[in-house]
């Protein structure tokens, strides 16, 4: 692993399923992808592509069992995470990665004060007195916009961004090198969507630290991300920097995308959409999972199953008319 | 918190206004004369119909249910026992503490046996650690608690000679009866807290304090398990209810002078006054219980407590 070197994070190989007594879910199949010190990588895909998952396996707090990695490495500074005990991930989690959940109506301990909740992540890992933590805590809930007369409340007196202010407080508390940022702003409204994103983007900048940033808003990924990784059925279908991805996009899926975004300046009937759902991931079709949907499909497509490919320098797709030479 | 407590008391006064006029009706109406019970098979008619007479018996339903509740009410005074004249409030004052004793120590030894049975199927789902001590919760919530009380007796009295059978007296005399009572409560309990951890564990808190670099031991004890209290109280308090009736059958069978046994020999000799102060006292016990469960659950979870403080102590802050 010579060219990991100088990566920060590195997943290899990562395969996921979720095993139940009558079916078994492919989730994630074969993801690899770098990210570099104080870049934002962004996964993009639709509902049920397996980000989330993603994300989870790597800080592995994925629910074992129904969820069974199946083959796959992470890689933190050269450290391989899944190799590692329990107590010595405990140390990782909360302090070298932290996650902010997609739901902040149910990501914080109702039963808590929410300073607690922020100073119990410095007691773990900080090795400082209470008094400490608590004076530190409020004053990451003063970076996040809250007053930090608060420390004391409980999370039902919180509004739902005001709830996310705090798990994101959480997550930067200790100063994390990685955020897994799992769809931030997804559950919030529009007006407090841009105010939550740019805080995350400040304080990610200010720190140094590198955001892997899940979602499947493309304008969120416009504005923070400098890599983007597509995700469609499990499987990364084309990843590149953001320039790749939105100007020199290769994927039909990933133009698909591009072209539901609806435009401003032009008056439609009915919103552009990709015909069609994802493949049931119980049963995922031989060939190529976008084939079905595909504009493009072939009969080859059917068959076999197209490899990720580098098209431009750091500018991968996985499309059989790439691999053909087209 | 003070002002939901006394409208909570206040709130009793109906509560048991209401459970007074119900009984006083059911045993109005429940054939049965407690004349011809005081005075035997030999006596004449006009020595029973005196008897109505001088007990007020003859007087109208409405009549005798207001004599009654004012009497009650105005004077705390239950009257006393048409077969041994003795007062009900002294005669109950006794014989309380041995009926709750009974009850609170069922509901603790299933709160201390359930809940730890619970929290170790949850975190052992669907191992057969799991199903074992699911099957014996199981066990003990359909098996009838009197019916269980007479096997304990047959084995460990009888058989054995461990525990006396009957009786009250030192801690030996308790044993018996609050196993028999608790028995369904653990079982109920245990599967109650099993369902609640299990639900709490998969809530994204707790991956969230997974995430945070809790450990395994401190994301059960301190995250998850505060939150599933709530429906364990919940389930601790209204079995309550069924320990104080489960120990009227328990306190029959092993002969426990308390207010259960006191009840059912008055419902048999109709023996009025005794009937009616005896369910008022386990209504306003039961009562009471129920206020100390809403404390304790508002103690526990802050959006009940929140509920409770009124906008009072929000204007505060």
């Amino acid at each position: 692993m010579d060219s990991n070197e100088k990566k920060f994070l590195s997943v290899h190989n990562l395969t996921i399923d979720y095993v139940t007594y009558e079916e078994t879910v492919h989730a994630v199949r074969d993801v690899s992808f770098d990210l570099e010190k104080g870049k934002t990588l962004a996964l993009v895909g639709e509902t049920g592509a397996g980000k989330t998952t993603i994300a989870r396996a790597i800080l592995r707090v994925l629910p074992e069992p129904p969820a069974k990695v199946i083959s796959g490495q992470v890689y933190l500074n050269d450290k391989e995470l899944f190799g590692i005990s329990e107590k010595e991930m405990c140390k990782v989690r909360g302090n070298d990665i932290t996650m902010i959940f997609q739901d902040p109506m149910t990501a914080l301990n109702p039963v808590m004060r929410v300073g607690d909740q922020i100073a119990e992540v410095l007691l773990l890992h900080g090795k400082t007195t209470k008094e400490e933590a608590r004076a530190h805590a409020m004053e990451m809930l003063e970076q996040v916009g809250i007053s930090g007369d608060r420390y004391d409340d409980y999370p039902n007196q919180f509004s739902g961004g005001m709830k996310q202010r705090v798990v994101i407080a959480i997550a930067l508390a200790c100063n994390p090198d990685l955020l897994l940022a799992d769809e931030p702003t997804t559950a919030l409204d529009v007006t407090i969507q841009a105010q939550v994103l740019r805080l995350i983007r400040n304080l990610v900048k200010n720190r140094n630290a590198s955001m892997l940033l899940i979602t499947h808003d493309l304008g969120v990924v416009a504005q923070t991300c400098d890599d983007v990784a597509i995700i469609y059925a499990g499987q990364i279908v084309e990843k590149g920097s953001k320039e790749d991805i939105f100007d020199r996009h290769c994927h039909p899926y990933t133009i698909g995308l591009l072209g539901a975004i609806p435009r401003i300046d032009t008056r439609v009937h009915r919103l552009a959409t990709i015909k069609g759902l994802p493949p049931d991931p119980t049963l995922l079709p031989k060939g190529c999972g976008f084939c079905p949907r595909c504009p493009y499909a072939e009969k080859i497509c059917e068959e076999k199953a197209p490899e990720l490919m580098e098209v431009e320098p750091g500018h991968f797709c996985r499309w059989q008319r790439k691999i053909a030479g087209e | 918190m003070k002002k939901f407590v006394l409208k909570r008391l206040l709130w009793m006064i109906p509560t048991v206004l209401g459970v007074c006029i119900l009984t006083f009706t059911i045993m109005y109406f429940a054939p049965g004369d407690p004349a011809s019970i005081i005075l035997g098979t030999t006596a004449t008619d006009a020595q029973l119909e005196e008897l109505r007479e001088s007990m007020g018996l003859n007087q109208p339903y409405l009549i005798r249910l207001g004599s009654y509740l004012s009497q009650v009410f105005l004077h705390f005074d239950f009257g006393t026992s048409y077969t041994t004249g003795v007062s009900v409030v002294s005669e109950l004052m006794e014989r309380l503490p041995r009926t709750l004793f009974l009850g609170v120590l069922s509901i603790v030894v299933s709160v201390v046996l359930g809940i730890p049975i619970g929290i170790y199927a949850a975190t052992h789902q669907n191992k057969a650690s799991d199903y074992i001590s699911m099957t014996i919760a199981l066990l003990g919530s359909a098996i009838p608690g009197f019916w269980f009380a007479l096997v304990l007796v047959l084995i460990f009295s009888y058989r054995l000679n461990w525990f006396p059978a009957y009786g009250i007296g030192g801690i030996s005399y308790w044993i018996l009866p609050i196993v028999s009572n608790s028995f369904m409560a653990v079982g109920l309990q245990a599967r109650q807290a099993r369902s609640s951890m299990l639900e709490v564990i998969h809530s994204d808190y707790i991956v969230m304090a997974k995430a945070k670099g809790v450990q395994q031991r401190d994301v059960i004890y301190k995250h998850a398990l505060p939150n599933a209290l709530i429906p364990m109280i919940t389930t601790a308090g209204s079995q309550f209810a069924n320990s104080l009736a489960g120990g009227l059958l328990v306190e029959k069978i092993f002969s426990i002078p308390g207010v259960g046994n006191y009840l059912v020999n008055a419902v048999n000799n109709r023996d009025y006054p005794v009937v009616q102060g005896s369910i008022i006292i386990l209504a306003i016990s039961f009562s009471i219980i129920m206020l100390l469960t809403d404390l304790v659950m508002a103690a526990v979870d802050p959006n009940i407590k929140s509920q409770f403080a009124g906008s009072s102590k929000r204007k505060k802050k």
